[in-house]
């Protein structure tokens, strides 16, 4: 009978929800410090969602209280209609969580790892196995099966923590920081690996400290900073809020700044923003055409140019258009 | 893929899952075992130098000679070994807690008590090695216990029997402290006195009239005692049933206690 309940409260929970993640003011603090102040957040399913924000800013403790590893101090989580924390057992079946660090065995071999998890998760041992050698030969690991994870390299193991993370293939995944520390090339396959997740129809939760890889993975994206979400949209929406490239000027004379800063906002017909240390001012640029132009009434000025460049949007300046403070990596001393 | 989310869900995880999950993990605490043997030197090196120095040194004026004090210290030994060797399983439980891997154990739809269990049954292996090593050595220097093969194994299952009790103590320190060490620390604290002020190596009427008092409560004094009479008699006495009996109380308050913390901080 119980099992009757329990099929059409899911159901009834699924129906209701096209939502993967619902999330509304959950708050995390260790101490004093708030690690995590307000943050709500919706996930369609079958979408990748972005969260962005530099080292320190509440993306993995975010992530943790989601995926049922610690409880909220407030605030609500729901994980396909069922809370993260009343109901974690059913939630933790319906997720898989590749950690920031490995969170895979480092004694065992890469396929000793992947038949233990596929074992705890009821497989039999046939059955693990098989599922064992499927991922690993998804994920390129075949070579080095009987290997033990420590003398592996920092790609192979980011591929085997997804791979376990796939066993039971759970409809919502969270990647936190999938891509820090990868060497380029590594880092294109574990994005065409996440393209691959989203097309077979599994959501993605995904962090990251990359404004590129938010932009080139997720549907959405919630800027995180502090603790509290500073921004969230599209990329393309988040991309415009400082346009799409921008211009880097620095200047021979600091004093020449304030002037340089009226002509270049006159020339763009947008705001710049002077950095910190006082030489540079940075301005978004729609139309790279104007330029030259620019150049020109600068020179006229007689104001000297010491550098020049146009740069995609990094995380730094989304940071400092939305907050007006540079993105903090103060606390480097992070636990988890 | 979906579909997982339409699925029936079970809310928890039942006692035959819970076990077979448990058997799974205590099967990666045998594998752990084998790609790191140098682990295994309190069950195998050191109780074999234990056995060699305690004979040799304290034989003679102990027991007139080591020959007589054979079957005095042996079961002693057995007992301080494996007992102190359960003290690791909870300073290994804690080490483990520390890793990532046991991030994504939180994160499975396993049983809580799982990690837990499986660790401790492990172990038990553990101290089946120590306690073959122990009756092994001792044999070749020439002890050979009167009660015959069928109590001495019965006298070993008893010493296991109550060593994985036991480890259900140092599993709650390993789940609430802070480090491996300070887990290591409190217990040998508490058992150093226990495994020293016990009659495990000289008889207990030359000690003083106070010391005799604590000894005699002493638990690991009744699990002594019956392994000697077991294997040195072939005879079953009380402390067979003192023994089992407190392993009994201690795992009825230590295991849901480790398991309820273990769950306070998944
Ligand atoms: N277990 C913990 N104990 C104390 N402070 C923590 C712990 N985990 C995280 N923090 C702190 O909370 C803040 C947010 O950390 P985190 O969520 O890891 O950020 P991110 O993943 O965005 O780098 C940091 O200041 C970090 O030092
Ligand atoms: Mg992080």
């Amino acid at each position: 009978m119980s099992l009757i309940i329990t099929q059409a409260q899911t159901s009834a929970a699924a129906r209701r929800t096209s939502v993967a993640i619902e999330a509304v003011d959950l708050v995390k603090a260790f101490g004093p410090h708030r690690a995590v102040d307000g943050i709500s957040l919706s996930v369609q399913a079958g979408t990748v969602y972005g969260l962005l924000g530099p080292n320190g800013a509440g993306k993995t403790t975010t992530v943790r209280m989601l995926a049922t590893l610690i409880r909220p101090d407030a605030g609500q989580a729901r994980i396909f209609g069922h809370d993260v924390v009343k109901d974690a057992h059913r939630v933790r079946q319906l997720i898989g969580v590749t950690g920031q660090y490995a969170s895979v065995d480092e004694t065992l071999t890469a396929a000793e790892n992947l038949v233990l998890f596929a074992r705890l998760l009821g497989q039999s041992r046939r059955e693990a196995r098989a599922t064992a050698e499927r991922l690993l030969e998804q994920f390129g690991l075949t070579e080095a099966r009987n290997r033990p994870l420590k003398h592996f390299s920092g790609g192979m193991r980011r591929r085997l923590d997804l791979a376990a993370s796939l066993i039971a293939t759970p409809p919502l995944i969270f990647l936190d920081e999938p891509t820090t520390g990868l060497d380029p090339r590594t880092r294109a396959q574990m994005w065409d690996t996440i393209r691959q997740l989203v097309r077979e129809g599994t959501t993605v939760l995904l962090t990251t400290q990359y404004l590129d890889e938010a932009d080139q993975l997720a549907n959405r994206i919630a800027v995180i900073d502090r603790g509290r979400v500073i921004a969230e949209g599209t990329p393309d929406e988040l991309k415009s809020s400082v346009g799409r490239s921008s211009l880097h000027l620095t200047f021979a004379n600091p004093e020449d700044v304030p002037r340089a800063r009226a002509i270049v906002e006159a020339a763009l017909g947008a705001q710049a923003t002077p950095s910190p240390e006082g030489r540079r001012i940075i301005a978004p640029v729609a139309d790279t055409s104007v330029v030259p132009d620019l150049l020109v009434a600068l020179k006229a000025a007689g104001i000297d140019i010491t550098e020049l460049g146009v740069q995609k949007p990094t995380l730094d300046e989304v940071f400092l258009a939305l907050t007006g403070h540079e993105a903090e990596t103060a606390d480097e001393g992070e636990s988890a | 893929m979906q579909q997982t989310a339409f699925a029936v869900i079970p809310a928890r995880a039942s006692m035959a899952t819970a076990l077979r999950q448990s058997l799974t993990m205590a099967y990666r605490g045998l594998l752990k075992m084998r790609r790191t043997p140098e682990q295994l030197f309190d069950v195998t090196l050191q109780p074999i130098i234990f056995t060699l120095m305690f004979t040799y040194i304290f034989g003679g004026a102990i027991s007139g000679n080591s020959q007589n004090y054979l079957p005095l210290v042996i079961p002693g030994i057995l007992v301080q070994t494996v007992i102190t060797a359960s003290v690791v399983t909870g300073v290994q439980l804690r080490e483990d807690m520390d890793k990532g891997v046991f991030d994504r154990f939180r994160a499975l739809p396993i049983a809580r008590i799982a990690p837990l269990a499986g660790a401790l049954l492990a172990d038990m292996v553990r101290y089946l090695l120590a306690t073959v090593l122990i009756f092994a050595v001792g044999y070749l220097m020439g002890y050979h216990p009167r009660g015959g093969l069928a109590h001495v194994a019965t006298a070993a299952l008893l010493v296991i029997v109550c060593a994985f009790a036991l480890s259900w103590i140092f599993a709650f320190f390993g789940v609430v402290a802070r480090t491996a060490a300070s887990v290591q620390g409190i217990s040998m604290l508490i058992l150093f006195p226990l495994t020293f002020l016990s009659n495990a190596f000289a008889p207990v009427n030359t000690m003083p009239k106070w010391l005799q008092v604590f000894v005699n409560v002493n638990p690991l004094s009744h699990l002594i005692a019956a392994v000697r009479s077991l294997a040195n008699q072939g005879q079953a006495t009380p402390d067979i049933a003192i023994s089992l009996a407190g392993a009994a109380a201690i795992m009825f308050v230590f295991a849901p206690l480790a398991v309820r913390m273990y769950m306070r901080k998944a």
